[in-house]
């Protein structure tokens, strides 16, 4: 471990990068003024609302918008019909109807969309919207799906792939299997969709919306609407909250079409219900595996079937298989494999991406088995992790060799070294509301057990399989004063002050403003997903500054003889820190203004050939952490006490904000673990609500102790990885484990119910 | 007559129930505005009773603690009530958040009658009465025959809960509450027990374990014998787990999509155990087995 | 539509005119008074992005009845007043401790820690997590939230205006 603060390229810019800085949205925040996406306003605005299937399947009859029509405040009904352009839209491939007008596939499915003068009218008009379904019988078995008659001319298989690596036929002397279920997780952000479609003068349209991709967004709305893409102009709204579930477009296109046939501006706000059935979930996964290993403990062969559910729609199913099957095997050294990934096609409602994408379902797996492992070899469950753990120089299971960091053995070290809590239950004078079943006062202090659980998992940073990444940014320097321009969705994450920071650090000023994000005025910035701004539009935003800074540096020297490289940017000057002429000028002084527009890439990745064998990936990074756990064993009640964690993060850039990403992924790994899933019967969710979707509160949480591990990434831009997505991905297995310590129980499925911990078996 | 009504006398309330029966009645909104957001129900008129003044206060009145329909759970939970009612006030504690506890009263539990309320397995066990008033004027029946099916109610057309009357507690008493959280969770299953020493009784009372709050007449009677009121223990701590089978027994749950039903029979036993255990704590060297 | 009434919002009487009965003061607030500063999540109390004060108790504006609030005092985020600078001690100490991330269960949990320090000027963590309880946040895991608390306690402990 280092620590921070050496980090950044010398200009000692306070609010720079390595040291914590306020967020620049922090201050209307908290006085309740930033202007998140449902808050908007415009004159003669009125309301979008959305018909939803009540059906996972069904033909469609017919559908009469007439009597919608006649309720009065109503402005316009539209359904398929009245799309001028693409009746499909998808974030990879359009095989998802803006509304269904022949075939409904998934409950909540749209249907037709409203824009009235009031929410409540617009609500009655939905009702008076008559559709006639022929209800037919929904395909909502993962298994079944592969063999059943297809729901969509596209298939019911998103993606069938192979992983083989070395000697399919090589065993080692121990062997253990097992499989695993995890259950269908929301990213259950706080702000529900939301944004506000305003018509243009030119026929087009603009929308301010949270999303997290604006020029994905603007592409399949325009080919929806039939518009050239200019004509779509897309602002970023603020987003309460993203995780995955905004990377696809919801409403957005209901709003542009309703915009367009209204000449009215139109806001649409989803309920909670509505949001639970408008945006895609984390895939359900039925996961088999088997080790067989010497009897050491190193890892002989490793064998997997991962059976994701993909709902109804593609959606970036093909990418979450991919995923799914290349990081299978967790962050060990795993000489053969053999790994069958499959997604499939259901009338379930359709699952993409959520934060940790594919690695969050077989790390619970993969943990499972590490620690079976483990104890069929007698080997110690932290040892044999090290044993086994990946570096830099070893392979994956796709046979890409990690040429960055990847400090597996060190991350593991680190947890196990953070100070361990007394493994004592809790004693009788505990305060009753931190037992399991907190206010419920279910259990006094003999009925608890206390233990721990480790797990540790690892995932991929940014984009794979070729796909042309890249993000833009410029870097706009006058009068001593920087302004960015990206189109990176900040969606709570930081990256506006990630921008901030690395632009005083690179120009060694102190005030940076961030130009709104929007499709008009730079290209696109890619999503803010995979873990991938703070390297894509971080990187992006520092090549724009440096280019900015060479400027300057050139002006300068042009105006004063001092050579280039002598120049330095410190504290609002430029100043010559070597050679025989003196320089200090003020940056605001310097006339003209530098500006500099730039596109960044990271190094080309590789589809994968029939084997699953190739450079597919940019970079990994790893965590791990260790559960406490308390267990009333009779009530299947658990109550996360402590949760250690260390995780590589290349360089940490903002202490704070990568405390907060660690702290907030944690909490949904321990709801995962815990609590959360979307039930579904006949495929429609049961469940669409915070009264009965739980996500932790804070007498849920686990008090957090964070371990950094940096070894900067050597292509990162300042060495730092994404640090999002590993906090949820080991964070699950822990807790699991240290539930099957306190209970002697397999739980081989998450969420773990009472139920289920208190082995109370369904007749 | 106006869209909101706000009487201040009880006599004003029953009257505008009269002149306009399909009026929703508004106490603290936690259940109402739920189905009003989600347009389950949309209010044509609405009688707000926050101004009532007979429905509010807690009083003790002889041997009687009576509160007043309108009292929150919060209030429930203040320094000066909650020793008034011990069981009462730890459901209280669990019923949704801060906010919702600030807003929501027990009127307003009574009267959405979920098989889940927090409040109702007490008054079934304490044997609480329930005070209504309507055009016919007031009555009041036994808690445990207010409660009619899911979400439905004994009162009259018109009538109105005005408040509930507990004996005076006499007793250990607990409210136990099973949740996939620990905290802001309705319940899966619940168990109240309210004992009264002076009459040697033992009242039960489940939640989430059937259509309405449920006794337990047989673990109630099972359990008078097995406690030795002058020593004021069990005559065997073994008891307890013969007490939890007959609260089971009394169970009539079923699966949902909060739980199953053999989860919810298993932890009403398992929480009735374990609260008459904590209510006779066995005294260290006496138990037969101890060294 | 729904009579006229007024409602006292942040100290100021407020008429609220052509309203559909069924609006929640959640609505009215943020759609006809142009406080958005309080967020709809759940529609149901159950995450209380919305919490303001009503007569002085902290409650879910979604669930109350606005037509139903007329002679309350009502407090919203935006009248939060600070002793001094822009900031309550509460707010300087969420933004300073990184406690927000997305932000839109700030404004809920500013109101709710007011209403927890008003009433217990220095709770236990676990009162400070029960009164938190009602306030979902998905991004922070609560950490820097509790941190925040802290500040703020330490910030009044110290005798520094607020």
């Amino acid at each position: 471990m280092t620590d921070t603060t050496t980090t950044g390229v010398g200009t000692q810019a306070p609010g720079g990068v390595g040291r914590d800085a306020p967020r620049p949205d922090g201050g209307p925040k908290v006085r309740g003024e930033f202007a998140f996406s449902g808050d908007l306003w415009a004159d003669g605005m009125v309301w979008g609302a959305t018909l939803r299937s009540p059906h996972a399947s069904a033909r469609i009859r017919s559908i009469d918008t007439g009597p919608a029509l006649d309720v009065p405040g109503v402005l316009a009904v539209v359904t398929a019909d009245d799309l001028p352009g693409s009746k499909y839209y998808g974030l990879e491939h359009r095989d998802q109807p803006v509304f269904a007008w022949e075939v409904v596939r998934y409950a909540g499915e749209p249907i037709a969309a409203v824009a009235a003068d009031h929410p409540e009218t617009a609500r009655r008009a939905l009702k008076a919207i008559v559709v006639d379904y022929e209800v037919t019988t929904p395909l909502t078995d993962a298994e079944a799906a592969l063999a059943a008659e297809p729901i969509h001319p596209d298939g019911n298989v998103f993606r069938h792939m192979w992983v083989r690596k070395g000697d399919p036929d090589a065993r080692g002397p121990v062997v253990v299997e097992g499989t695993y279920e995890i259950g269908m997780q929301d990213q259950a952000f706080m702000g529900p969709e939301a944004g506000l479609a305003v018509p243009g003068d030119d026929g087009g349209v603009d929308l301010i919306v949270s999303t997290q991709w604006l020029h994905n967004d603007r592409d399949q709305i325009a080919e929806c609407l039939g518009l050239p893409p200019e004509r779509v102009r897309m602002t970023l709204g603020g987003v309460g909250g993203a995780f995955g579930g905004r990377e696809d477009v919801s409403f957005q296109v209901h709003a542009a079409l309703l915009a367009q046939v209204t000449g009215r501006p139109v806001k649409v706000v989803y309920s909670r219900e509505e949001s639970f059935l408008g945006h895609v979930h984390r895939h359900p996964a039925s996961i088999w595996m088997r080790h067989s290993a010497e009897p050491d403990g190193t890892i002989v062969s490793f064998e997997a079937r991962i059976l994701l559910d993909g709902g109804a729609y593609r959606s970036s199913s093909y990418h979450v298989v991919a995923n799914a099957a290349c990081f299978a095997a967790g962050p060990y050294t795993t000489p053969n494999a053999v790994v069958e990934g499959i997604g499939v096609r259901t009338n379930n409602p359709p699952c993409g991406a959520m934060r940790g994408f594919g690695a969050v379902q077989v790390c619970f797996a993969h943990e499972a088995q590490m620690d079976k492992l483990a104890d069929a070899c007698a080997v110690d469950r932290i040892d044999i992790r090290l044993r086994n753990a990946m570096g830099t120089g070893d392979t994956l299971l796709t046979g890409q060799v990690v040429e960055g960091a990847l400090p597996t053995a060190q991350v593991i070290r680190a947890a196990a070294a953070l100070p361990l809590p007394s493994l004592d239950p809790p004693g009788p004078d505990a305060d009753p509301l931190v037992l399991p079943g907190g206010a419920g006062l279910t259990a006094t202090a003999g009925d608890v057990v206390r233990a721990t659980g480790f797990a540790v998992g690892f995932k991929n940073l940014m984009y794979a399989e070729g796909y042309d990444d890249d993000s833009h940014a410029a870097c706009r320097l006058e009068g001593g004063i920087a302004t960015v321009t990206c189109a990176a969705a900040e969606v709570g994450q930081g990256f506006v002050t990630l921008a901030q920071q690395i632009t005083r650090e690179v120009l060694g000023v102190t005030d940076v403003l961030l130009a709104p994000a929007e499709t008009s005025t730079i290209a696109s910035a890619g999503s803010t997903s995979a873990s991938r701004q703070t390297w894509m539009s971080g990187g992006a935003v520092e090549k724009a500054a440096r280019a900015v800074r060479q400027q300057v540096v050139a002006h300068v020297a042009g105006l004063t003889g001092a050579a280039e490289a002598d120049l330095r940017l410190r504290a609002g000057r430029v100043v010559a820190a070597a050679g025989p002429v003196t320089v200090d000028l003020a940056l605001e002084d310097l006339a003209p203004a530098f500006e500099a527009s730039v596109r960044f890439q990271h190094r080309p990745t590789f589809p994968l050939d029939a084997d699953g064998q190739g450079d597919a990936h940019v970079s990994v990074a790893c965590a791990a952490h260790r559960a406490v756990v308390d267990v009333d064993p009779d009530l299947g009640l658990v109550r996360v006490v402590a949760m250690a964690t260390a995780q590589d993060v290349g360089r940490v850039l903002n202490p704070t904000a990568a405390l907060g990403q660690i702290e907030g992924g944690i909490a949904q790994g321990v709801g995962l673990a815990t609590m959360e899933e979307v039930v579904l019967v006949d495929g429609r969710p049961r469940n669409p609500s915070f009264t009965d979707y739980l996500i932790p509160t804070a007498l849920d949480m686990p008090t957090v102790s964070v371990a950094w591990v940096e070894e900067p990434e050597p292509e990162a831009p300042f060495g730092a990885k994404g640090v999002g997505e590993p906090p949820v991905i080991s964070s699950t297995p822990a807790v699991v484990a240290a539930v099957r310590a306190a209970t002697g129980r397999d739980l081989v499925r998450v969420p773990m119910l009472p139920a289920a911990v208190a082995g109370v078996p369904s007749p | 007559m106006a869209d909101v009504l706000l009487p201040t006398t009880l006599a004003e309330l029953v009257a505008a129930r009269a002149d306009d029966p399909t009026a929703m009645l508004l106490a603290g909104g936690t259940d109402l505005m739920v189905a009003v957001n989600a347009g389950w129900t949309a209010p044509r008129s609405v009688i707000a009773l926050r101004r009532v003044d007979e429905l509010a206060g807690v009083r003790v009145e002889g041997d009687e603690v009576v509160v007043g329909a309108g009292t929150t759970y919060r209030r429930l939970l203040a320094p000066d009530v909650a020793p008034l009612v011990p069981a009462l006030a730890q459901a209280a504690r669990t019923v949704g958040s801060p906010q919702i506890r600030a807003a929501g009263t027990i009127g307003g539990n009574i009267g959405t009658a979920s098989p889940a309320g927090d409040t109702l397995p007490v008054l079934v066990a304490a044997g609480a009465t329930v005070a209504l008033a309507g055009p016919d004027g007031a009555r009041s029946l036994p808690a445990a025959d207010v409660f009619a099916g899911v979400k439905r109610t004994a009162l009259a057309p018109g009538e109105v809960v005005t408040g509930v009357r507990l004996p005076r507690p006499a007793g250990p008493q607990a409210y136990r509450k099973v949740g996939v959280r620990n905290a802001m969770v309705i319940a899966v299953a619940s168990v109240a027990l309210v004992v009264d020493a002076e009459r040697r009784r033992v009242g039960v009372g489940l939640g989430s374990v059937g259509p309405v709050p449920l006794p337990a007449p047989e673990a109630s009677a099972f359990a008078v014998t097995a406690i030795d009121w002058d020593a004021g223990r069990l005559h065997d701590p073994g008891a307890t787990a013969r007490f939890g089978e007959l609260v089971a027994a009394a169970s009539s749950p079923i699966d949902d999509h909060r739980s199953t039903a053999a989860y919810r029979r298993h932890a009403v036993g398992v929480m009735a155990a374990r609260a008459l255990r904590d209510a006779f704590p066995a005294v260290p060297g006496t138990e037969e087995s101890a060294a | 539509m729904s009579d006229p009434y007024r409602l006292t919002v942040n100290g100021e009487e407020r008429a609220v005119e052509d309203a559909w009965l069924g609006e929640s003061l959640l609505h009215v607030l943020r759609e006809r008074l142009d406080l958005p500063g309080a967020k709809g999540g759940c529609e149901q109390g159950e995450c209380g992005s919305c919490s303001v004060r009503v007569d002085g108790e902290l409650v879910c504006a979604c669930l109350v009845l606005a037509a139903g609030a007329v002679g309350s005092e009502i407090t919203t985020v935006e009248g939060l007043q600070p002793e001094r600078g822009d900031f309550t001690d509460v707010q300087q100490a969420f933004v300073d401790e990184g406690a927000v991330q997305c932000g839109f269960c700030t404004p809920g949990l500013v109101m709710a820690v007011h209403a927890l320090l008003d009433e217990v000027p220095e709770p236990s963590e676990v009162e400070v997590r029960e009164a938190i309880s009602g306030n979902l946040c998905r991004c922070t895991g609560y950490g820097r939230v509790l941190a925040a608390v802290d500040a703020a306690v330490a910030v009044r402990r110290a005798g520094v205006p607020r």
